[in-house]
């Protein structure tokens, strides 16, 4: 039964796609009914499924089907349903019904159409979208792509669902076609995680060709094939194993889908989306793919170690990547205006740690930071959506127009966006992992424990101190848009958003507070004897080697606890009396300042150094050069060949041998007719001398030859 | 040599000298007494044969009726062709070659049929009367003496018709 | 008596001689004269044939009398012909009756 419900998951979004695209593209209602209804069915199917797996059900749960026969063996495609599978299906579901729900709403579902409204802009305030079913049909499709690459049980098939939702971030980057920046975004969101994708591929044909397999059973699962892996020595030369070089390729696709360092650029630009697609890109679908990658492939990035060794080199790799990042993009959503390029930068930040903890061994610490992150950025995304919506409003019945993303017109919201503001402070206190009560406290804390735990110090540190800059610039966040006072009239005329949007948000919020309570660390004063560590132990169990429980060490939670305090502490007394023109506080800190706000100029670098050339390569090298030079320079060589055999056929062939003989039969009866009437004397008498010598002749003949 | 067989050579002589003059004499009322020299002699040739009736038939026929006819053609025709101008056309070595081919070839034959016997005796079947009969009868010619007179009548009806002079309008 | 093929060969010679008048004289009724004596000449042939060979019946006398006839006939009609074509083209030459050539 659950093979089959395992099967089933990724197929009413799939049909709802199908059918919004088909047939009722024309009717709003009819399309969120079906978008909404697939996804409902899918998140019933997947919750099925996860409490079967909690509920003790026997796992892996795996089914294969032939697929592609390649000679004597074949390429089997199937599902594997395991715990980390299990926890992935619950925040994914959730999340993204979350978010289809919220869509009704954000996209004005029920009010009237602007007539100056085009498809490809984005509507006036107020009105409905004018592309509302193809919004759903998108939606439907990237759901498919992530349910498709979850429940798989081959790194093949992920690829495709990693591919579709890559597709479909595309599509939905750019869904206001009509603004020049949303066409760049989701062209450069399209390339940057292609060039991640491109390695990935490699990493997966290296993999078959060495394996002859894709399926996770036989690979990650497998000791033998593990072994076999660590120790083959990889077309780099020695020194590196197969499976580091392996694990290297998938993680190199990993650090473009969830945009670590140096693949980050393209998602703060992803943000010119609508909000629901940033939260499900950021929050619950793609960049979530690349870690559940990094978790699936941990059998072969730890192939070779156990816990206590040192780490080898591609753990180093993966770990000194995953801090360095966390650092770095909370440096940068420091600097920023834009409520959600904040949540952007916070997003690849927070990747970065759970990169970090995969990168440490520490499989349980980032699987569990995945599943809470999931629901906190989530619900960001989906407050800044609400609050976005509330200033427009506001700016459309003021008549102030601002920038409604900007946070430096905000201000004061708290009293006219209640629900919104509560959801948004929850969000915001998980995220910086405010401690007990929030579920960020709990998977932060287990990733610091561990980095502690394991003396890998330098990642302890620079986590931490990542930790901290996180906390001030939520601090900052929240103060400047719902605290203090209003600082433009759009923020005094905002209002709270419509109960499909805010009913989403408070199911979230929930999420955010209660998950973290299922992941209480062994041996945490007090709380650790009402609930057991039901997180570790679960998706522990994934792993062939499981790994041991730390001992329970205080000085890790001190620091979280206490970055997490002062860094909200400090946020929020810097920002709380901003007034409307005021330079942003920061901006004393003057040169950095200003690198912080360009993004340390890596946008600059990278148009240098590739787009530029790449360019160049195409219009004028192959464009002009080859293109035309040489190829129809060709043709129309080989059109003036064939013109001028042609012309010679006709004049050397056609005309004196063809229309000659022709001719020359007619002119040839012609003259043998004229040469030949002179017989026709009209004379009797020439006629008769004729006749009778001819008789004369016959009758000689016959009277005297026969 | 017999009566008859010296008969037979001068009167072949004549007609031949007078059928050879018919064809070459340029002026044609010549040629035209000169046929009839030619038939009447055919005619004689025609009693030594035993034939009296034929011989007079002939006579009247031919030399009274069809000789006097290409007479008055010639004469009616007389301003056409002159007497002077050229008689015999170019063609006449050819003509004359055909013609040797033709006696040639008729002599071949001659002398290959095995009939140089001598001549039969004359019985009295043949007389006046029984032509006569043999003409009418049913089981006899009367078909070709029948036809025959058709043929007289239509050309005679022809012959009018064809030299008759454009219709005079009545 | 007189042997047949004596006149057979004087017909033979007689017929040849009025060939050559059909063939080389200019004149149309000429021509006309020549074809008469072609028939005497066939006349004289069939007649010693009769005499010699088969005397007792009279097939051969009635088939020279029917040729004498059609003899007759047909100069009548030849000469009405050269008349009417004396009336329209004013000419007897046969060397100029030549419409029907190419």
């Amino acid at each position: 039964m659950i093979e089959i419900v395992a099967w089933l998951i990724p197929v009413p979004p799939l049909l709802a796609f199908g059918l919004i695209i088909l047939f009722t593209n024309r009717s709003n209602r009819l399309s969120h009914v079906i978008g909404i209804g697939g996804m409902l069915i899918a998140w019933a199917l997947a919750m099925s499924t996860f409490f079967y797996a909690v509920s003790g059900g026997e796992l892996p749960v795996t089914t294969d089907v032939q697929w592609l026969p390649t000679g004597d063996t074949s390429l089997n495609i199937g599902t594997w349903i395991d715990p980390l599978t299990a926890v992935t299906l619950f925040f994914v579901a959730w999340t993204m019904l979350a978010i289809f729900v919220y869509s009704v709403g954000y996209h004005n579902f029920g009010k009237a159409g602007d007539s100056k409204d085009r498809p490809g802009l984005p509507p006036h305030a107020g009105g409905i979208e004018p592309m509302y079913a193809r919004f759903f049909a998108f939606i439907s499709l990237f759901a498919f792509g992530m349910l498709a690459l979850v429940v798989t049980d081959n790194l093949l098939v992920l690829f495709v669902g990693w591919e579709i939702m890559g597709f479909c971030s595309y599509l939905l980057i750019g869904f206001w076609y009509g603004k020049d920046s949303a066409k760049a975004a989701m062209v450069k969101a399209f390339m940057t995680t292609r060039v991640g994708d491109v390695f990935m591929l490699l990493g997966l044909a290296y993999l078959y060709t060495l394996t002859g397999t894709l399926t996770y059973s036989e690979i990650l699962f497998n000791p033998e094939t593990l072994e076999m892996l660590a120790t083959t020595p990889s077309v780099l030369g020695a020194g590196t194993s197969a499976a580091a070089l392996i694990a290297l390729l998938f993680f190199i696709g990993t650090v473009g889908k969830s945009a670590q360092w140096p693949l980050h650029t393209w998602l703060p630009d992803a943000m010119e989306g609508p909000t629901p697609v940033s939260a499900m890109i950021h929050a619950a679908a793609m960049v979530s793919a690349g870690i559940y990658l990094i978790l699936r492939i941990f059998p072969l990035i730890t192939a070779g170690w156990h816990h206590g060794d040192p780490l080898t080199e591609i753990m180093v790799i993966i770990s000194f990547v995953g801090a360095f990042t966390a650092l770095f993009a909370s440096t940068l959503a420091v600097g920023q205006n834009d409520i959600k390029r904040v949540l952007a930068y916070s997003t690849i930040s927070q990747l970065g740690y759970m990169v970090a903890a995969v990168g440490i061994g520490a499989f349980v610490a980032a699987a569990f930071h995945l599943i809470t992150h999931a629901f906190f950025k989530a619900l960001l995304f989906l407050g800044s959506g609400s609050v976005i919506h509330g200033v427009e409003h506001g700016a459309h019945e003021s008549g102030d127009h601002i920038n409604p993303n900007d946070m430096t017109h905000m201000g004061g919201l708290r009293k006219k966006m209640p629900l919104t503001f509560w959801t948004f402070l929850i969000g915001g206190l998980t995220l910086s992992g405010f401690p007990i009560i929030t579920a960020g406290f709990w998977s932060k804390d287990e990733i610091l424990a561990e980095a502690f735990g394991t003396s890998h110090l330098a990642i302890f540190v620079v986590l931490a101190l990542a930790a901290l800059i996180t906390a001030f610039y939520t601090g900052r966040q929240i103060t400047m848009t719902f605290l203090g006072k209003a600082r433009s009239k759009a923020a005094e005329h905002a209002h709270e958003s419509t109960w499909t949007m805010t009913v989403p948000l408070v199911v979230l919020a929930f999420f955010s507070v209660v998950i973290g309570w299922a992941g209480v660390p062994k041996g945490f004063p007090v709380l650790s004897s009402f609930v057991p560590n039901w997180v570790h132990e679960f998706v522990d169990s994934t792993l062939l080697e499981h790994s041991e429980v730390l001992e329970f060490n205080p000085v890790p939670l001190i620091v979280s606890v206490g970055v997490a305090l002062g860094g909200l502490l400090v946020g929020f007394l810097m920002y709380r009396k901003l007034e409307a023109g005021a330079p942003d506080p920061l901006a004393r800190l003057g040169r950095v300042y200003v690198w912080i706000q360009n993004k340390y100029y890596f946008d600059e670098l990278y148009d240098f150094l590739f787009v530029r050339p790449a360019y160049w390569f195409a219009e004028t090298f192959v464009y002009r050069g080859i293109d035309r030079r040489v190829i129809d320079g060709f043709l129309h060589w080989v059109a003036s060949l064939a013109g001028r055999l042609g012309g010679w056929l006709r004049n050397k062939i056609d005309i004196p041998i063809v229309n000659g003989s022709g001719d020359f039969v007619g002119e040839g009866i012609k003259t043998a007719g004229r040469e030949g009437r002179v017989i026709q004397t009209g004379r009797i008498q020439t006629y008769l001398i004729a006749g009778v010598i001819f008789v004369g002749a016959l009758l000689s003949y016959i009277f005297f030859l026969l | 040599m017999t009566g008859p067989q010296i008969i037979f050579l001068a009167v072949g002589a004549v007609t031949l000298i007078a059928a050879i003059m018919v064809v070459t004499v340029p002026r044609l009322v010549h040629a035209g007494l000169w046929l009839i020299l030619a038939l009447a002699g055919i005619a004689v040739l025609f009693i030594l044969l035993d034939n009296g009736f034929l011989a007079v038939i002939q006579v009247a026929i031919y030399i009274d009726a069809i000789a006097i006819l290409i007479i008055i053609g010639v004469m009616l025709t007389r301003t056409a062709m002159s007497d002077t101008a050229r008689q015999i056309n170019r063609m006449w070595l050819g003509a004359a070659f055909a013609c040797l081919v033709i006696m040639a070839g008729l002599l071949a034959i001659v002398s290959q049929a095995p009939t140089a016997t001598a001549g039969l005796l004359v019985e009295d079947q043949v007389s006046m009367e029984a032509l006569g009969r043999v003409l009418v009868d049913v089981d006899g010619f009367i078909l070709p003496f029948e036809v025959a007179s058709v043929l007289l009548v239509a050309a005679l009806v022809g012959a009018i018709l064809v030299a008759m002079t454009p219709a005079r309008g009545d | 008596m007189v042997p047949l093929s004596w006149f057979l060969i004087l017909a033979a010679a007689i017929f040849s001689v009025g060939l050559f008048g059909v063939l080389a004289r200019r004149n149309a009724i000429a021509i006309l004269m020549g074809i008469e004596l072609m028939l005497n000449a066939v006349n004289l042939n069939l007649l010693a044939f009769w005499r010699y060979l088969w005397s007792d019946s009279l097939t051969g006398v009635v088939f020279i009398m029917i040729v004498l006839a059609v003899a007759a006939a047909e100069v009548a009609v030849g000469l009405a012909l050269i008349i009417s074509i004396y009336r329209r083209r004013s000419t007897v030459v046969v060397e100029e009756i030549d419409l029907l050539k190419w």
